[in-house]
């Protein structure tokens, strides 16, 4: 068997030299410090892999039945020593790899800001680093550049050695943002915000792409990533200011259905509010957004009154094709805005009779000193028990 | 048409003509060529009569020993089919270069890799584990059947219509697009309409019921069936892997099930658990399925490394190194292996110190496992090594299951994760302690216990063909994946542009290929091992100077599997018995009383796949009907009291006495 294999392996030696293993070879900081890791755990493997395969070659062969000559002991079954060196030497390897994994994760924590750019070079408080958000769409990645007011479909470009600060998303399902070349890769999912840091050393072009299966034109959800001196970096955005059209929120609208292979497209202005929407599943008008949703569990909720509030809370574009049982039923179109509530609640002349002290607040509720005609609340022991006692959150 | 409407959609829910892949050159062609083979096996069977024994002695039956043996026929059945998906997606990315679309379009492709992963795991590799456990532990407890006979019948036919189940989506509608795992929001409504999911679902949860079953009446049988003197710490290391792999299957599967009920509600009923709306989180549903998903790589693998433990014992001819040690390490392993579900996501921003958690208990795993390897590496020490075949393939795991432990610890350390998740360096990683562990495994058993439970040894040489295509078949087809995931290349993915990958994969396909010779010649070893069962006819019943209990008695063992139930002194008890003696009692018989075949784990069964139609095309009137169905067969059957019968002791009397004339005459030959 071993002979099948160096055999196998001679053609392998002459086609890797020839194969550009960009893991083993990457162009960021923190790539070149995963590789670093992959290769220190390896060699400490190795450490307990190459005996374990030389001695059951070894054995093998030694002991084998026609070589009569070998020592013969048919009921030795015990040796205290060999059990304490089989126990006691993967477990020392995996205390020194257990060492090395707590720090490596923590030093290449995708959520902490990088404190170098290569080894040996600080990353200085001057350079601030460069925010990118990044939105995983059915099937291509939107980038946003928030400090440039410009955004990109399938193309991102950062200058070298400035840190890159990535905010990714995914507008329906999950995604992995992966550049290999440039750092690990990290999930993209709707309504949930995963950070990057990374940065790029060697000027180029690499390859981008999602590395989490996402339905039918996942093969082609891929994008060129761009490393580029600073300058060329600035000629970059100019001409992306230069280019055609604006990203709103109708415009965001169009470019979120599903399409596949998608070239690459530049939006020379866009909605500074436009991300933080997508984060929150609110491109679409009169969606309530989650961060809203949450601000107002986050006070208690709307009570009774939210049951019938489910239109705004459809996030999910596809969700109302609708199940087994049909659509479900949506009430509440929109909440309105502080000025139309004001309006309304000055052409409503609403008695005072609200319990003092409620701290039920919410726009389906009334509000404290006003009350609906024709509802009087009525306090009962266990709902004082839900609410009387509770104290502000602290979030 | 349109009046029609409401009414077909009554009776036929929302299957309609177009739900048949008549369109598709690819499908239609497959269901010609199973359906004509269908054909000739039905007709076969019909010509020479077999229905009533098949019916008889096989299908109803609830004698351990059958039913393992129908579960590796099973097994073997649906490794054709997850093979043959293997061997189009190797096909498909070798050839889909330079603008090329090959020849698959993503709804086949997808469908495929999902088909794939589900087929392997679920309805190859764990019928044939649970077949093997099914078949020799009993007979290596000294037990006569395992504690719940009908409730193993009726886990078999479940696991069986769960198969069924699968291969329906064949050729009616089509399977999921999600990957094996249906990762939601991907597998919700919303983004998977169409039935595919339903058909993952409900074939994934009738087959569950039969696992979950299995996994019960295993450990009920280990712990309350073992022949007298046998205590804990003198069971054959198998039978202890069997029992940590069924407390796992009854810890881990009930979270499977729950958690895809979970997300059928999510489909059917409008509910938000996995949902990006309402508060839904798929998070949630990726915590719970690896909950339930890293314990089921150790359900497959624990029983396997038993295997090994046997072999490398019996064909190194001595006691195995260090048993208590081996032991604490199965137990060790088991509880550990609900300790590193996360390490399948690093990726999905957890902080660094889950991460790091995770990591390191993933780590701690390899310190048991390496122990084992070491167990088996000083059994061998001092020994006299038989290179049979089982042993052949013990050796090719010792040293392929090294190379994919070792990727296996490198993907636990979290950022080499971050750029290796998903690769096809994990692909590469997972086939080679999969092939390499369970498959090589398994391939020991079957070679090893064959004799046992047909009576007769299979035929070496296409043995050793069929080991060779195998052992470097993979290694031609996955070594090139580690390369490929090297070179930042994920998995599941349809085309390419980098023309420099496409040699790897064209490697990757030889390779696949080679397993093909390597199955095939596995199925030409039993073919020609029945033709020449004459020859290889092993009448001592110990046709490898074996160890354990199941080599006490005959091959096949009789219906009783003992006449006296044996008593154990030794870990290695049938050894034990050779060197002290030991002489079979001629005389003396009494009558055993035996449970009596029952054909409800068929029907009830069968009740269970068209209720799972009927949910998965909304028949609801079918749904409904077959539900009632099965709760009524399920409690008549509690009114069947005809349920055992005596083998009286003339028959065994019979049957004993051929079997000291066949030793006899061996003994003079």
């Amino acid at each position: 068997m071993n002979r099948f294999r160096s055999l196998a392996l001679l053609p392998a030696a002459v086609l890797l030299g020839g194969c550009n293993m960009v893991v083993l070879a990457p162009a960021g900081d923190v790539a070149v410090q995963q590789r670093d890791l992959i290769i220190v755990s390896t060699v400490l493997m190795l450490l307990v892999i190459v005996p374990v395969m030389a001695l059951t070659v070894l054995f093998a062969w030694r002991y084998r039945h026609s070589n009569k000559e070998a020592n013969y002991q048919p009921d030795w079954d015990h040796s205290t020593q060999f059990e304490l060196v089989i126990w006691a030497a993967p477990l020392l390897i995996i205390i020194c790899l257990g060492a090395v994994t707590w720090m490596g994760t923590h030093l290449l924590d995708p959520y902490r800001p990088l404190d170098r750019l290569a080894a040996g070079q600080p990353v200085t408080q001057e350079v601030a680093p460069l925010r990118v958000e990044v939105v995983a769409l059915d099937w291509k990645w939107l980038f946003i550049y928030p400090d440039y007011g410009i955004a990109t479909v399938n193309e991102l470009a950062a200058p070298v050695d400035r840190p890159i600060d990535f905010s990714i998303t995914s507008s329906a399902v999950m995604n992995s943002f992966f550049i290999p070349a440039l750092a690990g890769q990290i999930y993209a999912m709707p309504g949930m915000q995963t950070k990057l840091h990374a940065v790029i050393n060697r000027a180029g072009t690499y390859e981008g792409f999602s590395a989490n299966y996402s339905g039918a034109g996942f093969s082609q959800m891929k994008f060129a990533f761009h490393g580029l001196s600073t300058a060329d970096f600035d000629t970059w955005i100019a001409d992306g200011k230069k280019g055609q059209g604006g990203l709103d929120r109708a415009a965001y609208l169009q470019i979120e259905r599903p399409s596949e292979a998608v070239p690459v497209q530049r939006f020379a202005s866009v909605d500074p509010d436009l991300y933080r929407r997508i984060l929150n599943r609110c491109v679409e008008p009169g969606k309530m957004c989650m961060s809203e949703m949450m601000a107002i569990d986050a006070k208690g909720g709307l009570g009774m009154a939210g049951v019938y509030n489910v239109l705004p809370l459809e996030y999910d574009k596809y969700r109302r094709r609708g199940s087994v049982l049909g659509a479900e039923p949506g009430y509440v179109a929109s909440i309105c805005t502080p000025e139309e509530a004001a309006a309304m609640m000055a052409s409503r002349s609403l008695p005072a009779s609200v319990p003092a002290g409620s701290p039920l607040i919410g726009s389906g509720l009334q509000l404290p000193g006003t009350a609906v005609p024709g509802f009087t609340p009525v306090r009962t022991p266990s709902l004082t028990l839900l609410t009387g006692e509770r104290r502000p959150s602290n979030s | 048409m349109s009046d029609n409407a409401p009414v077909l959609h009554a009776v036929f829910g929302r299957l309609t003509l177009d739900s048949l892949p008549l369109n598709e050159p690819i499908v239609v062609g497959t269901f010609i060529v199973v359906a004509l083979g269908g054909l000739a096996v039905f007709g076969a069977i019909t010509y020479f009569k077999l229905w009533g024994y098949l019916w008889r002695e096989w299908f109803t039956s609830v004698d351990h020993k059958k039913i393992g043996i129908m579960y590796m026929v099973l097994g073997i059945i649906m490794l054709l089919r997850g093979f043959a998906d293997a061997i189009m997606m190797r096909l498909q990315q070798s050839i889909a270069f330079g603008g090329s679309q090959g020849y698959l379009d993503s709804h086949h492709y997808d469908q495929i890799f999902t088909a794939h992963g589900v087929i392997m795991i679920f309805f190859v590799a764990m019928p044939l584990v649970t077949g093997l456990m099914n078949l020799i532990v009993p007979l290596q407890i000294g037990a006569r059947d395992v504690s719940f006979p009908f409730l193993n019948n009726f886990s078999f036919w479940m696991t069986a219509a769960g198969a069924v189940i699968v291969m329906m989506s064949l050729f009616i509608g089509e399977f999921a697009r999600t990957g094996w795992l249906a990762y939601p929001p991907l597998s919700n409504i919303g983004y998977s309409p169409d039935v595919g999911v339903d058909y993952y679902i409900w074939a994934l949860q009738v087959a569950g019921v039969g696992t979950l079953l299995s996994g019960v009446n295993l450990i009920c049988t280990i712990v309350k069936m073992r022949a007298p003197g046998m205590t804990m710490m003198k069971m054959p290391v198998f039978t202890w892997t069997a029992l940590c792999t069924n407390v796992l299957i009854v810890a881990a599967f009930p979270v499977l099930t729950a958690v895809l009920a979970l997300l059928t509600l999510d489909r059917y009923v409008g509910t938000n658990f996995f949902t990006n709306d309402f508060g839904g989180n798929p998070m949630m549903y990726v915590n719970l399925i690896w909950i339930w998903g890293h314990p089921e790589v150790y359900i497959l693998i624990l029983p396997v490394f038993g295997i090994f433990s046997e072999v490398t014992a019996t064909f190194s001819r001595k006691r195995l190194f260090g048993y208590t040690s081996m032991v604490y390490a199965t137990v060790v392993i088991t509880v550990l292996s609900y300790l590193v579900w996360l390490h399948h996501f690093f990726t999905m921003g957890s902080g660094a110190s889950v991460n790091s958690f995770f990591g390191i208990t993933t780590m701690i795993i390899s310190i048991p496992t390496g122990a084992k390897m070491f167990n088996w590496l000083f059994t061998m020490y001092r020994g006299r090594i038989r290179f049979e075949l089982p042993m052949m393939w013990t050796m090719a795991f010792m040293l392929t299951f090294v190379i994919g432990g070792m990727t296996g610890v490198l993907l636990a350390v979290p950022p080499a994760d971050f750029v290796l998740h998903n690769s096809l360096f994990l692909i590469a990683h997972f086939h080679n302690v999969i092939i390499g562990g369970v498959l090589f495994g398994l391939f020991a058993g079957i070679n090893y216990w064959f004799p046992k439970a047909f009576g007769f040894k299979l035929d070496p040489f296409w043995g050793k063909l069929s080991f060779w295509f195998w052992v470097v078949g993979f290694y031609f087809a996955f070594m090139p994946l580690y390369v490929l995931g090297l070179m930042g290349v994920t998995r599941r993915l349809r085309v390419f542009d980098d023309p420099a990958l496409q040699i790897w994969f064209v490697i990757a396909a030889f390779g696949a290929v080679l397993i093909a010779f390597g199955i095939l010649f596995f199925l030409i070893q039993l073919a020609v091992s029945i033709r020449r069962r004459e020859s290889l006819r092993d009448t001592t019943g110990d046709p490898w100077d074996g160890r354990t209990l199941e080599w006490a008695t005959s091959s096949p063992p009789p219906d009783y599997n003992f006449a006296f139930t044996p008593v154990v002194y030794d870990n290695d008890a049938w050894w034990d018995m050779k060197h002290r003696g030991y002489t079979r009692p001629q005389t003396g018989f009494k009558p055993i009383l035996m449970p009596r075949n029952t054909g409800t784990g068929v029907i009830l069964a069968g009740l269970s796949i068209a209720l799972a139609f009927g949910l998965i095309w909304y028949i609801w009137w079918l749904a409904a009907v077959s539900f009632v169905g099965l709760l009524a067969v399920a409690i008549g059957h509690t009114f069947n009291y005809a349920r055992d019968f005596r083998i009286p002791a003339e028959a065994i009397l019979a049957t004993e006495t051929a079997r000291t004339r066949l030793l006899a005459a061996e003994v003079t030959k």
